[in-house]
């Protein structure tokens, strides 16, 4: 399944940063939809916790610039 | 035996809109099409309610992995689109049953679409996060030495004195945070600060004192980068980075019902 995207897309995202805008960003349509903007919004709130947990396991030695997700790419 | 759902990308001008989903994938590999009502079209997806239905998608929203590449391509559907002219980025996960409440929904809420279409025109979001990292900020003051004492009273003199200081420092980071987030609002159109991404992590060597997205005209992203760098080169205890240009994720307007 990951050689379906779709798009070149040649810009390094940090998944925190790509969540940030593709889940919490993008105009919210309600009514009609099968997910609710509550139960998105409770996805979100969980997932910002796992995303954060996971980019500080990826960040590795403190003080040492990794490019984990989450953390800063250089 | 399974039925299908429509999940929407993104909302765009219906003039040319053709050419501009042609050939792209979806979430599910799908090829992405069209709904068109008037002077607008939606770029959907058919997608399998199996894995994208109600329940389907909280349980897979909760499986990082499954958003993340979700996510990705979502992304990389409205980012191609992006290219080549305004959008208006709808929210991950928005699944509708059929084609017809698709329509509805252009129909219902074309003014604020097409007012919407017109401000995002010829305009990009771009990140700045700035970061403090407590070693820099405490360079000077914090790694005095105690003399050798080695008492309960003087661990705990100094422990105070380090966390005053601690707060000290994050203050005036702060400060000049806000005056980085302002000088960078003169160079957009539109701008806002989000909550910090990664609050929660106290281990972390570094604290996001600015995570500010900012809407930018195409032509000016050039200097609002210059400009990014500039405030870098002018504050030694905090690093600035910048994101993007994004599809303009954060200034697709208030939600929307329908």
């Amino acid at each position: 399944m990951t050689d379906v995207l779709p798009a070149q897309d040649d810009r390094r995202i940090a998944l925190v940063d790509l969540l940030d805008r593709v889940l919490a960003g993008g105009v919210v349509i309600s009514g009609e939809v099968v997910l609710s903007i509550a139960d998105v919004d409770l996805v979100v709130i969980s997932l910002r916790t796992l995303v954060s947990s996971v980019s500080s396991l990826m960040s590795g030695e403190p003080g040492v610039g990794g490019d984990g997700d989450g953390r800063r790419p250089h | 035996m399974s039925a299908d759902g429509v999940w929407v990308y993104a909302i765009i001008r219906g003039a040319g809109a053709e050419d501009r989903v042609s050939g792209l994938r979806g979430v599910a590999g799908e090829p992405v099409h069209l709904i068109v009502s008037d002077e607008l079209a939606a770029v959907v997806g058919v997608v399998d309610l199996d894995e994208y239905g109600q329940d389907a998608l909280r349980r897979n929203l909760e499986d990082l992995d499954w958003v993340a590449q979700k996510a990705r391509a979502h992304d990389a559907v409205i980012t191609a689109v992006a290219r080549s002219g305004s959008v208006i980025p709808v929210r991950m996960a928005t699944v509708y049953l059929d084609d017809g409440h698709v329509r509805t929904l252009l129909e219902n809420r074309r003014d604020d679409f097409e007012a919407t279409l017109s401000r995002l025109c010829g305009r990009a979001e771009l990140g700045v996060k700035v970061y403090a990292d407590p070693k820099q900020l405490l360079t000077a003051d914090s790694e005095q030495d105690d003399g050798g004492m080695r008492t309960g009273t003087a661990y705990l003199m100094r422990r105070r004195q380090q966390l005053a200081s601690h707060e000290e420092a994050y203050r005036a980071a702060a400060v000049e945070a806000d005056r980085i987030h302002t000088t960078l609002m003169r160079y957009a159109v539109d701008g806002r600060r989000k909550p910090p991404p990664d609050r929660s992590l106290s281990g972390r060597d570094e604290m996001t004192v600015l995570n500010g997205t900012y809407l930018v005209d195409s032509d000016a992203v050039g200097l609002f980068r210059e400009t990014v760098a500039a405030l870098g080169m002018s504050t030694g205890r905090l690093s600035l980075e910048t994101t993007g240009p994004w599809p303009p994720y954060s200034f697709a307007g208030e939600p929307v019902s329908e």
